[in-house]
């Protein structure tokens, strides 16, 4: 069954859109990641245009983490005040990607740069991940393997110190707001929630537990992505009501269903999952920038409408 | 103005042949973009009036028809290989392309129609971009053109099918033009040429409007004239929506 999209201006078929919805819905609950860093480009593909399939994107992360997060927030596996702060640095994050992303629009080459940084994080992160949880993996298989000790570095030095009791974290408020900053940044840059640079940060660099990560990143994520939706809708209309609703109505039971199975997978499994799911990713941007496209041609509007 | 050339053109080009008009219709004038819109199609009718009996030894007659989108201004681009990755380096920007442009004929129209008319009066998929005025020598223009027409041949936007013109007795004619899913709204025409010895001897044109109705007219100038309180309102659906979920699945659960 087609179904005209008012904003986008294109056909397709209401079915197919379901189903990449209720996809990037599991993937969503699961790992507590929002799923824009596939979905954008699996929009592109099915033939959205690529401002309206970024705004929009940004409205269905909103649906698909809220839902996510409820069920989450159930479970006490949500660190609010460890989002709050995070959230602090991230709107301020986002505010200095917005006005990065102008000026990278002004020289130019925007997509360029936007498909490059998301090469480099996904391989980063991806990598980092996947070799750390297959070497967790490894340990957790000898017997007699001890558990690795809570780590202390230069983190626990820092001043304005407070309590996370959730995470069971006593640490300075400075590396969450850095790392929402930083996060706030790419997501705006990247035109995504940032998920899959939020759940590394914060169990690598704060040495939160895995499971109190996902809420808390999902929670993070409604703000900054609900920012971003009024952002686009304010400044570019390219917000795509009937497309949202189409992707979050499979989304959101998407996210229910990836937050059970997240519960049942141990943290290394969920770890090395999404690591593979990150690779994968940038792989494929990867070979877009080195494999010779096969329409070298590709038209743009001259602004909008 | 095209009109006024083609009946100049028309007088030059067949001074004492009997004069030819003709008369169209289309299935429909208005197309209506709803929820479920997933293409449309027009039949275009219609019928050559003669003042006087033709000549015996005049030539056959050809019919094409030309239906067009609105024209828009583009920008293309083109990827170059630059350190080893695929880089937009050029870009063009095009100064006239219709939305959509499809032609139909009764035969070949490079057998049937002269370079010249083809081009002034944009019959034929190698015409459907307008060249601009000031080009960048530098820069093959023709490259760019052509690409765009490529593309939107591949989307179904353009489109030429020669012999798909029924034409019965020199007198009646009809074609039935197809309008892909991707329209986009604009006010369309439709110009309809007889043609003879190659040459354009009578043409006609009508207006299509198409325009988003019901839900997709709505939501298109609420996005358009109140964007905040459609954002707000977009964010209270994702909101609703997730909430929905949850408590659904709460339910099935017990």
């Amino acid at each position: 069954m087609q179904i005209y999209l008012p904003i986008a201006e294109v056909s397709v078929n209401i079915f197919l859109l379901l189903g990449l919805g209720g996809l990037v819905g599991v993937l969503s609950g699961m790992f507590g990641v929002g799923g824009g860093f596939l979905m954008t480009p699996l929009l592109f593909m099915i033939g959205i245009p690529p401002a309206v399939a970024v705004a929009t994107e940004a409205n269905q992360i909103v649906a698909s983490s809220f839902s996510g997060v409820l069920a989450h927030f159930k479970r006490k596996t949500v660190d609010v005040k460890m989002g709050i702060v995070l959230q602090i640095g991230g709107l301020i994050g986002a505010t200095i990607g917005v006005w990065v992303f102008k000026y990278l629009k002004s020289i130019g080459q925007v997509e360029l740069l936007v498909t490059i940084s998301y090469v480099v994080f996904l391989g980063l992160i991806g990598s980092l991940m996947f070799v750390e949880s297959l070497n967790a993996i490894r340990k957790s298989k000898k017997p007699g393997a001890r558990p690795r000790k809570k780590r202390h570095n230069w983190i626990h030095g820092l001043p304005f110190k407070m309590r996370f009791r959730t995470s069971g974290l006593y640490i300075s408020v400075i590396p969450p707001i850095l790392v929402g900053l930083l996060v706030g940044i790419l997501a705006a840059i990247m035109g995504v929630g940032g998920g899959f640079i939020m759940v590394p940060a914060m169990i690598y660099l704060l040495g939160m537990p895995t499971k109190v990560v996902v809420g808390t990143s999902l929670f993070q994520i409604i703000f900054v992505t609900a920012y971003t939706t009024l952002s686009h809708a304010t400044q570019n209309f390219t917000v795509d009501a009937v497309l949202a609703v189409i992707l979050l109505t499979g989304g959101v039971i998407g996210a229910q269903i990836g937050a059970r199975i997240g519960v049942k997978l141990k943290a290394e499994q969920l770890r090395i999952l999404l690591a593979i799911l990150v690779l994968a990713m940038c792989g494929k941007l990867a070979m877009d920038l080195l494999l010779m496209p096969s329409e070298l041609y590709s038209i743009g509007s001259v602004g909008g409408h | 103005m095209i009109r006024i050339l083609t009946m100049i053109v028309a007088l030059f080009a067949a001074p004492l042949a009997a004069q030819e008009t003709v008369i169209v219709d289309l299935s429909q004038n208005r197309v209506a973009i709803t929820a479920n819109f997933a293409g449309s199609e027009i039949f275009v009718f219609g019928a050559v009036k003669r003042d006087a009996p033709l000549a015996e030894d005049i030539a056959p007659l050809d019919v094409a028809i030309v239906v067009e989108g609105p024209l828009e201004q583009t920008v293309v681009r083109k990827k170059d290989k630059t350190l080893g990755i695929w880089v937009n380096t050029q870009s063009v920007d095009i100064i006239s392309a219709p939305s959509f442009f499809s032609v139909a004929t009764t035969r070949p129209l490079d057998e049937i129609l002269n370079v010249g008319d083809r081009t002034d009066f944009a019959i034929g998929l190698d015409h459907a971009v307008r060249r601009q005025a000031n080009e960048d020598p530098g820069i093959d223009m023709q490259a760019f053109s052509e690409a765009v027409t490529r593309i939107r041949v591949n989307n179904g936007l353009y489109s030429e099918r020669e012999g798909i013109i029924n034409l019965t007795a020199e007198t009646l004619f009809d074609a039935s033009i197809q309008l892909p899913a991707n329209l986009v709204e604009g006010d369309y025409t439709a110009r309809i040429y007889l043609i003879r010895d190659r040459n354009i001897v009578a043409d006609a044109s009508v207006d299509i409007t198409v325009r988003k109705e019901g839900l997709e007219r709505w939501l298109y100038n609420l996005a358009h004239e109140q964007a905040l309180l459609y954002g707000l309102l977009s964010l209270l659906v994702a909101l609703v929506a997730g909430y929905g979920a949850s408590e659904i699945f709460r339910l099935l659960r017990r």
